[in-house]
């Protein structure tokens, strides 16, 4: 399995006196216990964010004069909330802004990544230097500090906040997959193809994409992982998902208030949601980059991998030969 | 990096002309405004003249420290930035000594002592690190706040003593993420060092445990622990916004928050070009120091 970036060969080719596994069994397998554990509490969520206004126990936004602040019960499973809303409804309606604003930020920056990284690596030259001119540019910007300032001239809103975003990571996820597809260029079955006339569309589309899948796929899950702690705090502040849609950041903002008086539950309750699915995203994303042959914890850690030098260095140990 | 810190600029301050409407409607938020307070307004930001020109104004400005009149403070950038700044400095290097030192004594002790040690820093730095900070400053806030009573919860304190317990959660809140990357980094670099042959002839030669650490597998291992340090002080410049916010504290961070929900462009403008461009600073900094540390990288990009 040592076939580094290129999982799409190692599936192709199962190593000799193995039981031959489906690819996508074999993958399964790799993530382990835990990576399928993530996968697992992801999809719920998901499906709960999908289903949520047939499964919502009580309207989210049809609050109970004097049921404020009412404790845990089996009528409210997490409560009420100064405004006498069910905690447990609002979650689960907050989960759909909540998702799906990462989710956007994570498609967007990726697929823009894929192509310029693919285009960078291919043609090399002057379009990879441009393309890293501009990527270094934009690299300057926190993401969290352009949303805000997105915020400040398109007022504020959930999807000024997802372009700021955007902008500010698809600069990183460039470099990364970047340092991928050159490796997989380098190799010679690439230089094979290309001699034997196919074009360069059909290589990149059919042949170097597919074998950095792996590592698109962890830098999808990563990026979603980080953006929705980015979100969250957006919304938070008060500059992401405006009133009266809700999500996790806003519930927070929402329950701080409360906090003061004794009563935590409707922030606690948000900010520990918002902490599972992304430690869920996080860990899924390690897992799926090492599938792809390129181990981030050996090169520091997990919150390193906010920093793409670090995440270079990472696909750079597991392809040394062709970082000439 | 002078490249980098003009185009940055250049994207702060023509943002400006994105915001629907007359730049005139922006500056002031949409209020109506009297013609004498108009005619302030354009001769203070040069509306009459074309858009290089006014942004060639404002950057000569920012250069010699005049970042423009705040409408809604009703006061000059420089002047509120000269309050402001030195709170968030003071917060951010509480913050970094806080990561540091803890992470590279977790770090230490995960790499020395493998096993429930280890496995119990790993298990931290993980959570630490996938908890959004302004969660942990939430969770912070009812626990030693509301519950134990033993930091205040909002503000940023007068005295030094004051201003020290009144910063702790916020510093706390913003190193949980920085320090897990130093604990990591720590521990695997000096697993690395450990596992050298120059280390195991020490400890074959019979050299002390102590000095084995402290000699040989610390100081190889410091240089990814520094590099780290900058890393983690840009990621403290990116939270500081959001973690002055949750503690109503008043330095830069925080006024950018209220800026940017009460529409001051300006201000905003000035705050965001002060964090760009330490982070900017904080970037190339790394940059340079993996050249000059690791001569592996020489002529690379």
């Amino acid at each position: 399995m040592s076939t580094g970036l290129a999982p799409g060969l190692a599936a192709g080719t199962p190593d000799e006196g193995a039981p031959a596994l489906s690819s996508t069994r074999r993958a399964f397998r790799s993530i382990g216990k835990l990576g399928i554990a993530c996968l697992v509490v992801i999809a719920l969520t998901v499906l709960i964010a999908i289903l949520s206004p047939l499964l919502t126990p009580d309207n989210p936004n049809l609050g109970q004069i004097g049921e404020v602040y009412l404790p845990i019960s089996t009528s409210h499973l997490l409560g009420t909330d100064g405004q006498g809303y069910d905690i447990f409804s609002r979650l689960m309606a907050g989960s759909r802004d909540s998702l799906l604003g990462p989710l956007a930020v994570a498609f967007m920056a990726t697929t823009i990544a894929t192509i310029l990284a693919t285009l960078a690596a291919w043609w090399r030259g002057v379009v990879d230097t441009g393309i890293s001119a501009m990527t270094n540019v934009l690299f300057a910007f926190p993401g969290i500090i352009l949303a805000i300032l997105a915020a400040t001239v398109l007022g504020a809103s959930l999807t000024a906040a997802v372009f700021a975003l955007t902008i500010a990571y698809t600069p990183a996820v460039t470099r990364v997959l970047r340092s991928a597809a050159v490796t997989v260029r380098n190799q010679t079955y690439i230089s094979a193809l290309e001699i034997q006339g196919y074009s360069s569309f059909t290589i990149c589309i059919r042949h170097l994409i597919p074998n950095m899948s792996a590592l698109i796929a962890a830098e999808f899950t990563l990026l979603f992982g980080f953006s929705m702690v980015d979100l969250s705090a957006i919304s938070y502040l008060g500059l992401g998902t405006q009133p009266p849609a809700s999500d996790w950041g806003v519930m927070v903002a929402e329950g701080q208030n409360g906090i003061l008086a004794g009563h935590p539950g409707e922030a606690l309750a948000a900010g520990i949601t918002i902490f599972v699915i992304v430690l869920a995203f996080t860990l899924l994303g390690e897992r799926i980059a090492a599938l792809g042959g390129v181990d981030y914890r050996s090169t520091g850690s997990w919150l390193s991998m906010r920093s793409p030098r670090r995440r270079m260095a990472a696909i750079e140990a597991a392809a040394p030969e062709a970082s000439a | 990096m002078a490249a980098t810190l003009l185009v940055s600029s250049f994207v702060i301050y023509g943002a400006l002309y994105l915001a629907p409407g007359t730049p005139l409607a922006a500056l002031s938020g949409g209020r109506n405004l009297p013609p004498s307070a108009v005619r302030v307004l354009d001769q203070r930001f040069d509306l009459n003249q074309p858009f290089l020109a006014r942004y060639w104004h404002w950057l000569t400005g920012v250069l010699h420290g005049d970042f423009g009149y705040s409408v809604v403070h009703q006061s000059n950038v420089s002047t509120l930035l000269g309050q402001e700044l030195p709170i968030t400095a003071e917060l951010i290097l509480y913050a970094g000594l806080l990561t540091v030192v803890f992470g590279i004594l977790l770090g230490a002790l995960s790499a020395l002592r493998p096993g429930k040690v280890d496995d119990f820093v790993l298990t931290l730095t993980a959570g630490s690190a996938a908890m959004p900070a302004f969660v942990a400053g939430i969770v912070l806030i009812i626990v030693f706040s509301v519950d134990l009573g033993w930091f205040p919860a909002l503000g940023q304190g007068a005295s030094f003593i004051s201003r020290i317990r009144h910063l702790t959660l916020p510093a706390v809140s913003m190193a949980l993420a920085g320090f897990a990357l130093i604990a990591r980094v720590t521990r695997t670099s000096m697993r690395e060092q450990l596992q050298n042959e120059h280390v195991q002839t020490a400890v074959s030669r019979g050299v002390g445990y102590g000095q084995i650490v402290r000699r040989h597998v610390m100081r190889n291992a410091s240089i990814p622990i520094v590099t780290s340090f900058v890393v983690v002080f840009a990621t403290l410049i990116a939270l500081d916004p959001v973690v002055e916010s949750v503690f109503s504290i008043s330095g830069i961070g925080g006024t950018l928050v209220n800026d940017a929900l009460e529409k001051d462009i300006p201000s905003v403008q000035g705050v965001c070009l002060v964090l760009v461009a330490a982070f900017v600073v904080l970037n190339t900094v790394v940059d340079l120091a993996y050249r000059v540390l690791d001569p592996r990288l020489k002529g690379r990009t």
